[in-house]
């Protein structure tokens, strides 16, 4: 018997038997998809993360104001950063390159006849250069710009969306800032959501002119601190707390009236989470794929006894122990094969909708494919063939005979 | 062991020699053949008959080559069949024994052609040669317009009929048939063994297991078996054919 005669009898037994072929198949569908959009999330997670602490640098330190307490009571007053621990950090904590403060707070914004609310920053010119923004459009406000108190502006990448402008056509207009004219002279790229400030629905100011201008007051919300090459991050911190608990006059034994965040800290806990949610995510697959390898050896030992009386009918007709085996091989192949392929499909088109409807990171690895469907065709090949093997093996009376 | 009665100028086409069958059944063993000595020549139309468990389905079985023997030697036209392995003995299943089973053994998913076509796709035939005899074969039962249904779709006389055109197809050297009308009321059962009149006049070996009186009446010789050894062996009075 040819084999062209081989695969048209395993197919014609596939087609009648859609059922069984299809549930078989289903199966390894299920398994094969669950595997790739899962790992395809839990990848697409961890390399999210990877490319933030990419993106970030690892040697920004961030400094919050936090509660001061006496004796153990917190202080009503919160806010105890000022423009005065800048620069008293700038100028005698030899550890940190960078000091970026932020002076920020909501604020009205009316360009022509828009009325938006958005928080405004006063800040340094280093602010782009310590948390990795871009300017997309026009230049930062610079030195000469915070000695002079000028009234210029740099927008987040939302808000010319919200102006419903182009970037590039917003430099040199005027934006009023609670009332007070602004003019603006760059906008920054698109950062999205990550760790660290996220610039993109905020406006930068001059530190002075915020001050001076637009708060009328001094304290500051948080400042971040880039640490010097080759001095670890726990040393700037005790550089920080130095300075910062003699400016804040904080004796011995007191507790700290600020915090001291290390944000590398923040990501590798957020990296070891991921990792979880990965292996969380891997292990619920491998679930579905057992699950699914169950459900194909289930209708393939049920459906032993009909298929152990064909082939009794098929040798008892002149089959050979080969022949028989060939048909099992091709019909699992067939089923193995077209279930992996649209198993892949599926997967494949899951993890493309996550991204692009819910805008979820994927990432689409091929191990992963592989294994699922080396695992689901290796499944449903072995128990399509193991029994038939079997059943090959007997003298067609005795396959004839089973029950 | 009684004598042959066979007639002595035609070939043999079947002959064993002391066939013995020994089954283990749990801790029992049950010995199925005994020792049976027998031949068949061309065109003898052979009713094998005797009480159940006396061991004629076995010996078919064991003649058909659907079964092995645990002792004894079965030549089929001057072959040792006994010594054949798998290749060989699915070769001669396929081109030298019609199998007709009591309980019919179609495919139940594949229609009337394709389950008579089966012998000739083992057989190598292409697929036009298969389709050609098959129908041919069909025709011959008087099924030429069934032959799109499905076995569920045929009543079942109609069934042992398809299975005759399969067991016939290759044009085997000997019909086998092994109470081939146990399933059957007694009028189908009739036409069935009409046709098998019909086949045996037109030249065809045939032996068949029965125990109904009835239908081993239009045999030409009677084998009787009891406790797995020939107890009897004669031609008829009045032979059908």
């Amino acid at each position: 018997m040819s084999i062209v005669e081989t695969v048209r009898v395993a197919l014609a037994s596939i087609l009648a038997n859609l059922l069984r072929s299809s549930l078989t198949m289903l199966g390894i569908i299920i398994g094969v998809a669950a595997v790739i959009t899962m790992v395809a999330l839990g990848t697409g997670a961890q390399r999210a993360v990877d490319a933030q602490i990419a993106q970030l640098g690892t040697r920004v330190l961030s400094v919050m104001a936090g509660q001061s307490f006496r004796r153990g009571v917190a202080s009503a007053n919160r806010v105890s950063l000022t423009v005065d621990d800048y620069e008293a950090l700038v100028r005698d904590a030899p550890l940190l390159t960078e000091v970026v403060p932020e002076l920020s707070g909501g604020r009205q914004i009316k360009f022509g006849n828009k009325n938006l609310f958005h928080d405004v920053v006063g800040t340094t010119p280093n602010f782009p250069g310590v948390h990795a923004v871009d300017v997309r459009a026009g230049t930062m406000f610079t030195a000469g710009d915070l000695a002079t108190r000028r009234r210029v502006v740099v927008l987040g990448s939302e808000i010319p969306q919200n102006l419903e402008m182009a970037p590039e056509s917003l430099i040199g207009r005027t934006v009023a800032i609670n009332r007070v004219p602004f003019e603006i002279i760059g906008v920054f790229e698109e950062v999205g959501e990550r760790f660290g400030p996220e610039p993109d629905d905020r406006l930068f100011i001059p530190l002075t002119t915020a001050e001076l201008r637009v708060f009328g007051q001094d304290r500051l919300r948080g400042l971040s601190a880039q640490v010097v090459d080759g001095v670890s991050l726990e040393m700037g911190m005790v550089d920080i707390e130095r300075v910062l608990r003699r400016e804040h006059k904080i004796r011995p034994g007191e507790d700290n009236d600020f915090m001291i965040l290390n944000r590398r800290q923040f990501m590798e806990m957020a990296q070891a989470s991921t990792e979880i949610f990965a292996y969380l995510l891997a292990s619920i697959a491998g679930v579905s794929l057992l699950v699914g390898g169950i459900g194909i050896m289930n209708i393939m030992l049920v459906s032993v006894t009909e298929r152990t009386r064909e082939i009794g009918v098929r040798k008892a007709l002149g089959a050979t122990r080969f022949n028989i085996l060939m048909q099992f091989v091709v019909e699992a192949l067939t089923i193995g094969v077209l279930g992996g392929v649209l198993g892949i499909a599926l997967g494949g088109g899951a993890a493309w909708a996550l991204t692009e409807l819910v805008n979820w990171n994927v990432f689409i690895s091929v191990d992963a494919i592989l294994l699922a469907v080396l695992f689901s065709v290796g499944v449903g090949l072995f128990f399509g063939i193991w029994p038939a093997r079997r059943a090959a093996q007997l003298d067609p009376i005795e396959a004839l005979r089973h029950d | 062991m009684a004598e042959s009665a066979a007639t002595s100028d035609a070939q043999p086409v079947i002959q064993v020699k002391g066939l013995h069958k020994h089954y283990r059944m749990g801790a029992e063993t049950i010995r199925a053949l005994n020792g049976v000595d027998c031949t068949i020549r061309e065109n003898e139309y052979v009713a094998v008959m005797g009480p159940s468990g006396s061991g004629k389905s076995t010996l078919m079985n064991i003649i058909g080559c659907l079964d092995q023997p645990s002792a004894g030697e079965y030549w089929l036209s001057g072959e040792n069949v006994s010594t054949l392995g798998d290749g060989a003995l699915a070769r001669v299943r396929n081109r030298r024994i019609g199998f007709v089973f009591q309980t019919f053994n179609l495919l139940p998913r594949a229609n009337a052609l394709h389950n008579v076509e089966v012998p000739l796709l083992y057989g190598g035939i292409g697929r036009r040669g298969r389709r050609i005899r098959a129908r041919e074969a069909l025709e011959r039962v008087g099924l030429g317009d069934r032959m799109d249904h499905r076995p569920n779709e045929l009543s079942g006389g109609q069934r042992q009929r398809v299975a005759v055109a399969r067991a016939l197809v290759n044009e085997p050297s000997i019909l086998l048939a092994d109470e081939p009308t146990g399933n059957l009321d007694s009028r189908t059962g009739q036409d069935i063994m009409d046709l098998f009149g019909t086949l045996h006049q037109a030249g065809q070996t045939i032996i068949l297991v029965t125990h109904e009186p009835e239908v081993a009446r239009r045999a030409g010789r009677h084998v009787h078996l009891m406790d797995g050894v020939v107890t009897e062996d004669y031609l008829t009075q009045e032979p059908d054919a």
